[in-house]
Parts: C-alpha cells; structure tokens; sequence
C-alpha cells in the first residue's frame, strides 16, 4: 500500500511538472497575443481619418481674385476667412467665444485644404462646392468613439456646445470617414489629426540603407578573414574576443560612442540619417559577422580541397566556391541585424533624432526620425488621437519587421545547401 | 564635391577595367611578354590601385580638413590678439565665424569675425582645390605605378590577392577600432568628469541629482562649498540600485518562465508544438523595445494603478513593477532559447542512465538534466541579466526620473540607462558636469556589462567543453 501511495504520488509529481511547463508556455504566447491584440485594437482607427463637409463658395470677392489666371492672385488669396466665415454659418451661435468652439472644431489646415483644391479647379470660381475638411483631433476621437461622452463637462476636451454640433452634423450626414493618406504622406506636426510617419518611413530607410552599405561588406570580409585566413595568433584571438563582446554591449553606448566620436569629433551633422546609420552599422557589425562566421564554417572542407586540388589559389577558393555557397546563411544573418537595427532607439536618441521635423527628409543629410523614435516621440504626447498614431507606427514598424524576417528565414530555406 | 570625386573615381576605375581587360593581350606582345595570369587580374590590378589610394586620400582629407582649417584660423586668431584667449572662447569664436560663413549668423557682428569669415572663405577654397589636385595626381600616379608594375611582368594575380588579403584584415580590424572607440569616447569624458567629482562620491554617494550642476558652472572657479555640494549631487547608488531592483523584478519574471518553457520545449514537446510555439515566442525577441516600452508605459502601469487603488494601495503610475515585468516578458524568449540549447546539449546516456533504475521523466529531468546543466543555465541566465541592465527604452517610458532609493516595488525609481538619456536628450554643454556624468553612467555600465558577459561566455565554454 505504501508502495502504491508512494508510485502514485511520483506519478502525479510528473504530471505537475509537465503543467507547469505547459503554464509558462501558455504565459509567454499569452503575452504575445497582448501584446499584438493592443496595438492592432488602438492602432487601426488611425487609418482612417474623420471629414466633414462643408459647402464652399469660392466668392471672387472675398477671395479677393480679380484675374483668374494670375498665379500670384491666387496663390496669396485669403482662404483663411473665406472658409472661416463659411464655416461657422453651419450652426447658430450667439457670442464670440461660441464662435470660436465651432471653428475648433476643423484642423487648423483648413485654409491649405480649400487651397489645395482650388487651385486644381480653377474653374470652380464663384461656384458652390462641397468639400471635405479634416476635422480637428477632438471631434476626430468623439466620432470615433474614443471620448467618453458621459463625464462632466469640464473634464472633457469637448463642451456641450459643441456635442450638440456634433450630433447635428451626424443626423445631416456631414461626417464622413475617408482613408487617412495624411498618415503615411505627412511628416510629424503638433495636432495629432495632420501627423503622419511619412518622414520617420523615409528616416529608418534612410538609415537601414547607410547601415546595409557600411556593415555588410565590412562584415563579410571580416568574417571571411577570420574564418579563412586568420593565422592562429594572439591578434586573431583578439579580434574574436572583440567581436563576442561588442554582440553584447547595450545599444545606448553605441549612441554614446556617436555622440563622442562621430559628432563631437568628426562633427558630423546631428540628428540625421547619415550619423544614425553610422552608429548603428556598428552596432549591427558583430551581429552580421557572427552568423556570416557560423555558415562559412558549415561549408564542408571537401569543396576547398576540390577547388585547391584543381589548382586554384586561396583567394579564388574562397571566392569562387566557399563565399557564394556561404551567401545564403550570411544574407539571413545580415537581414535579421539590420531589423534589430530598424527596431534600434536608444542610439538614436543620444544622437539627436528625437528633433521635432515636420518636413520630409530628402536626403541621409536632412535632420530626420525614425519610425521607432516617431512611437518614443508620439507616446510622450499627451493628446488622445496620437495614441493611436503610435499603435498604427508600431503596427507599421512591426510589419517592416515581419516581412525582413520572413525574407530571411526564405533565404535560409530556399537556397541554403544542406551537407550530410 | 565629394560626390563628384568618388563617382569620377567609380567610372574611372570601372572604365580602366574593361579597357585593359581588352588591350592587355597586345600590350603583352607589344612589350614581348607572356601573361602570367588571367587579363582580368591585370585589369583588377590596374583599377584598384587606380582607386583604392585615392579612396584612402579622400577619407583621411574629409577627415582632418575641418580640423586643420580650425587650428590655422585658430592661430590667426590667437597672433591678432594682445592678450591670451582661452580655448572655450576660441570655440566660440569659430562658431560664429562658421556661422556668419554659412549666412544664419545672428546678433553683435565685429570686424574680427568678419575678417575671419574671409579667411575662412579662402582657407576652404584652398582646400578645396589643393584636394582636387592631389586627387587627381594620386590617381595618376598609382595607376602610373601599376602599370609600370605590369610591364616589368610581375604576377598580377599575386598582386591583387595580396590587396584583397589586406582589405580582409584592415575590416576584422574594425572590430577593436569600435572597441577602442567605445572606450576612448567614455574614458575622455568620465576623465574630465572625475576630475571635478571625486570618484568615491560618485560610487558610493546616495544622492542623485545632476540637475544643480546645470545651474553652476564648472569651468569658472567655485568656491570649497559649492564644490562639496556639486560632489554631493552625483551619488550614483540610487541609480544602481534602481538598476538592480527592475533587474531583479524582471528575472523573477523571465527565470520561471523562460526556464519552463525551454525545458518543456527540449523535454516534453511533441514536434508540432515546438515548431510552432518556439518561433511565437520568438516574436517576443524580435519586437522593438520601444514597443514593450510603450506597452508599459500606457497599459501595464495605469493597470497596476487601478489594480492598487481598488484595494487601496497607492501605485505610482511609473512603478518600478510595470516596468520590470515588461522587462522580464521581453526577456522570457532569450532565457528560453538559452536553456533549451543547453539542455538539449546534455548527453542522451545521462538520461538514459537514470530511466534504467526507474526514475520518471520529471525526476530525471529535475536530479540528472538540471543539475548536469546548470552551468549552461546559470550562464544564460547573466547574460540575460546583463541585457537587463542595459536595457533603456522600456525603463525611460515607464520608470521613473526622480532617484530615489527604495525597494518598494510600487514606487517610481530610475536607472542608469534612463539617466543617460534624459542627460544627453536635448541641449548639451559639453564643459558640464551633468554630461559628463553621463558619459560616466555609460563607463559604469559598459565595465558593468563586460564583466558579466566575460563570466557569462566563460561558464558556458567550460560548459559545452565538458560534454564535446
């Protein structure tokens, strides 16, 4: 009987033993699921973006157009008061301050927006028309229901005067949801409803590509020197214990590293791309160096000793035979560095890309952010509307970030050659 | 400018290439010798000596140039002047020169600066062109010195294995020129910070705020009292304890975790859950730490809030828990893959051996597997925790600023990587103590991490030696 009690309870010992197990398992994916389930819950309204119609007339008048094929004339027009004083005829107000809660309740880039359209259809000159305005971030997270309407009216960003607007534009169908282009066209701005990661995409490519031209090249002959050619020394031996560490060393001292050397030395220009994808190329340096390593190693010794008992030299072995059937694994290695790189922030802020740019940048010289330093810069922020903003950016950098891995674990299994 | 050089030097070359790829055969017989290699090594001899020099030339020009032209205008400076000027006012001087050079200068303009923009003016376009010759003559001259190499009938495959051997070591060497960077940059500066802040205050101080040395300056002279209180503002122990503290929480959090999984995943796993639950997990190693640091700034922390207010516990919005238990989820892949590694490293007879006298599964795996690798385990695990510790976005969104020694896990603490930061994000005087402390913090933490990789790397090479 003892026996039995003690067998059972070994048994059940195993049994909790393998739930645990099962438990972490289940706490890691559920992690996962979280975390994704959060930013594609909060992330995907801010792919669309809230308009409201408003009919305009372009009044010649008030524009103050005399000469409708006079660029200047209408380049300079006034379009500010035009679609102001047109605007506000949408709801009955009684004092200024009422007045100034209606027209709070466009983006302040209404005026650009009637801009923009007129001057593609010039033809529409003293015509009414109805166009759509971006509606200011407030009434933008009210109609997407991110504003809890129901606390008092002093804690809310809205006041009752203007939720009233609100339900009667909604009942005379003057709102509409449209795509939000602004989203990946703009660069950043300080009313969440006209930022966009337009410039923080062009950044982080910007600074991928710098960091892909100086670390890949300067990788592999490392790793092909090392692996090939290294003589077995104390200098070698060095170099290995160099490439070990510098794997491991946090990413901020890389941006000190920038910051000391690149900018307060060499005074390269702050906050751009160029600094940026220097930094992280070093950082990236022994992360495509040890991989590219471990698939030169896996090359078997009989594809040397063939090329070498056929009379080529050391240098076309390598090249010729061992490189390009080590490319595969090297290519995989260098894709999955360069994501860790487009995910890299830390560097990045010590070297100034945190700066504020509203322009897109043109070049690797032109100030710039980047897409994870645009979800650092973003959730700072207190308004509402860029939480989504930084959910649809990290949505955006994941999805960068899946189709670089995918790419690798391709490159892995489609032409990499199996020895055994 | 540059950019015209380097795409002269690119076509140039490239065009060298193909043309003496094609005429060699008849500059051999016009000169009566065999070729003793392929024509294309020719051309491959012919077009990197033809660009690699003046490549070099051009780097190291674009790289003293500016300092060069400093020191002259420097000196220019220096010989006007009656009396003495110090360097800091020297800097200065060239700023604004530099500035009104480039047009967006502003404020008092004087005579001197305007004679130095002029000099300034004239030294550039000396450079300039002074650059441009010495380009060109090096091109000249290199290509000039291949070809004579070639008609002496060298081995021209010879030849540029020899350039390609050295272009391969001068990259691996690239390796320790980071590493003496790395260093350089921390050392100069925490030098000059150790110099005003004595070393033991800072190591062994308890208080930390480097905000009072914004206020005063350290180049002018102070007084023994400010002085004692400048040293008494950067106390670094709240910060490594900090440190610590959201290390430690993060552990707890990845150890169990990390170690269950990989076990269960080297242990007991069917292959279709390893196939699919391994690379899901993974995921949580490839997502950007500005995502975990998001994630816990705007969900996990107000979380804990409400959690703590609903049985009246006040919790600081940036408590050291949210960030620590982010902390440990990012870092559960990593212990995770480490342990399943090394588990599955420890020999099948072991296991075997102990099925023989009857033990089960869990017995095995917790008195022979565990213990047999454990050191593989125990090394995983210092690296994880040196990721821990330098790890900064998740700590700068979701800790806090304020130093404050606790460990009271509901409280906001700082750390070191989230004082770098928030030092060197911004304006910057590079003559104050506040940076470089910074650059201190980031010697602290390079030492910090380099001796835990060390022993971490060590303990898992005695490791996997002892089963190989």
């Amino acid at each position: 009987m003892n026996k039995e009690l003690r067998r059972k309870k070994r048994y059940q010992a195993e049994k909790r033993f393998q739930v645990y197990g099962i438990i972490a398992i289940s706490l890691a994916l559920f992690f996962v699921g979280l975390l994704v389930f959060k930013v594609f819950s909060e992330g995907t309204s801010a792919f669309s973006r809230t308009m409201i119609k408003v009919p305009i007339t372009f009044n010649a008048e008030k524009l103050g157009i005399t000469n409708i094929n006079d660029n200047d004339e209408v380049e300079n027009a006034d379009y500010y008061t035009l679609v102001y004083e047109q605007f506000v005829k949408n709801y009955p107000y009684s004092n200024d301050e009422e007045e100034k809660q209606i027209i709070k309740l466009l983006s302040p880039d209404y005026e650009f927006e009637a801009k923009n359209y007129f001057l593609q259809n010039r033809n529409q000159l003293n015509k009414t028309v109805t166009l759509l305005f971006t509606a200011s971030d407030d009434f933008d997270q009210l109609h997407k229901g991110n504003f809890p309407r129901d606390i008092p009216e002093e804690r809310r960003r809205l006041s009752n005067y203007q939720l009233n607007i609100y339900d009667q534009f909604l009942k005379e169908g003057k709102i509409e949801k449209i795509f939000n282009n602004y989203l990946f066209s703009k660069g950043d701005s300080r009313d969440p409803e006209l930022a966009g990661f337009g410039g923080a995409i062009l950044g982080s490519l910007f600074t991928i590509l710098i960091c892909l031209l100086i670390s890949f090249p300067i990788a592999l002959s490392a790793a092909v020197y090392l692996e090939e050619f290294a003589p077995k020394n104390k200098l070698t031996d060095l170099i290995e214990i160099n490439i070990n560490n510098l794997a491991a060393v946090p990413s901020i001292v890389f941006g000190l590293l920038g910051l000391g050397v690149l900018l307060n030395v060499f005074e390269l220009p702050r906050s751009t791309a160029l600094v940026g994808g220097i930094t992280l190329s070093l950082m990236t340096l022994p992360r495509i160096i040890i991989p590219a390593r471990a698939s030169l190693k896996a090359v078997p010794p009989s594809i040397r000793e063939g090329a070498l008992a056929v009379g080529a030299s050391k240098v076309q072995t390598v090249f010729h035979h061992v490189v390009p059937l080590a490319m595969p694994g090297t290519l995989s290695g260098t894709i999955i560095g360069l994501a860790q790189a487009l995910g890299e922030t830390a560097p990045l802020l010590l070297i100034g890309m945190v700066a504020f740019v509203v322009e897109l940048p043109g070049s690797p010289m032109d100030p710039s952010a980047s897409l994870p330093v645009q979800v650092y810069l973003w959730s700072e922020s207190a308004e509402r509307g860029f939480v989504e903003k930084t959910s649809a950016t990290i949505m955006m950098l994941l999805g960068f970030l899946i189709v670089m891995n995918s790419l690798a674990v391709y490159a892995r299994q489609k032409f990499e050659k199996k020895w055994n | 400018m540059n950019f015209v050089l380097i795409s002269f030097i690119l076509l140039f070359s490239v065009s060298l290439y193909f043309f003496s790829k094609s005429r060699i055969g008849y500059f051999a017989s016009s000169k009566q010798f065999k070729l003793k290699a392929l024509p294309k090594y020719y051309a491959y001899y012919l077009s990197l000596w033809c660009a690699l020099p003046a490549f070099i030339i051009l780097v190291s020009w674009n790289i003293l140039e500016p300092t060069i032209i400093k020191n002259l205008i420097f000196s220019k400076i220096q010989s006007d002047s009656l009396n003495e000027i110090s360097k800091d006012e020297l800097n200065l001087i060239f700023q604004k020169i530099k500035a009104y050079y480039s047009g967006n200068f502003t404020g008092q303009l004087s005579e001197g600066i305007k004679a130095g923009a002029d000099q300034y003016k004239r030294l550039l376009s000396v450079a300039s062109s002074s650059k441009v010759v010495i380009f060109l003559s090096a091109i000249i001259l290199f290509t000039g010195f291949a070809l004579k190499n070639i008609s002496n009938n060298i081995h021209a495959r010879e030849g540029v294995e020899k350039i390609i051997r050295i272009i391969l070591f001068v990259s691996s060497v690239a390796a320790i020129l980071t590493t003496v960077g790395i260093v350089f940059s921390l050392l100069f500066e925490s030098i000059k910070f150790f110099t005003t802040i004595n070393f033991f205050d800072y190591i062994f101080g308890t208080s930390w705020s480097p905000q009072k040395a914004f206020v005063s300056d350290v180049s002018a002279k102070m007084s023994p009292a400010e002085l004692k209180e400048l040293s008494e503002a950067f106390g670094a122990i709240p910060l490594f304890a900090g440190t610590a503290f959201i290390a430690l929480i993060a552990m707890c959090v990845a150890v169990p975790i990390g170690l269950f999984s990989g076990i269960y995943f080297a242990e007991y796993a069917s292959v279709n859950v390893r196939k699919f639950g391994k690379p899901i997990i993974e995921i949580l190693a490839g997502v950007p730490t500005v995502v975990y640091g998001f994630f816990a700034a705007l969900t996990v922390g107000p979380f804990f809030r409400v959690l703590g207010e609903s049985i009246g516990l006040e919790v600081s919005s940036e408590s050291a828990l949210a960030a620590g238990l982010v902390m440990g989820v990012m870092i559960i892949p990593f212990v995770s893959s480490l342990t399943d590694d090394v588990v599955n490293a420890v020999p099948q007879s072991l296991r075997d051996g102990s099925y023989a006298v009857g033990a089960t599964k869990s017995e095995t795996i917790k008195k022979v597997v565990f213990p047999a690798a454990l050191p593989g385990i125990v090394g995983s695990i210092l690296l994880a925790v040196s990721r821990a510790i330098g790890e900064t976005m998740i700590v700068v969104m979701a800790a806090g600023l304020a130093a404050n020694l606790t460990i009271n896990p509901l409280e906001s603490t700082t750390t070191v990587t989230t004082q770098i930061v928030m030092i060197l994000v911004g304006d910057q005087e590079f003559t104050s103590a506040k940076t470089q402390a910074a650059f201190a913090l980031g010697l602290t933490l390079f030492v910090a991490t380099l001796i835990l990789n060390f022993i971490a790397l060590r303990v898992v090479k005695k490791y996997r030696e002892q089963y190989e």
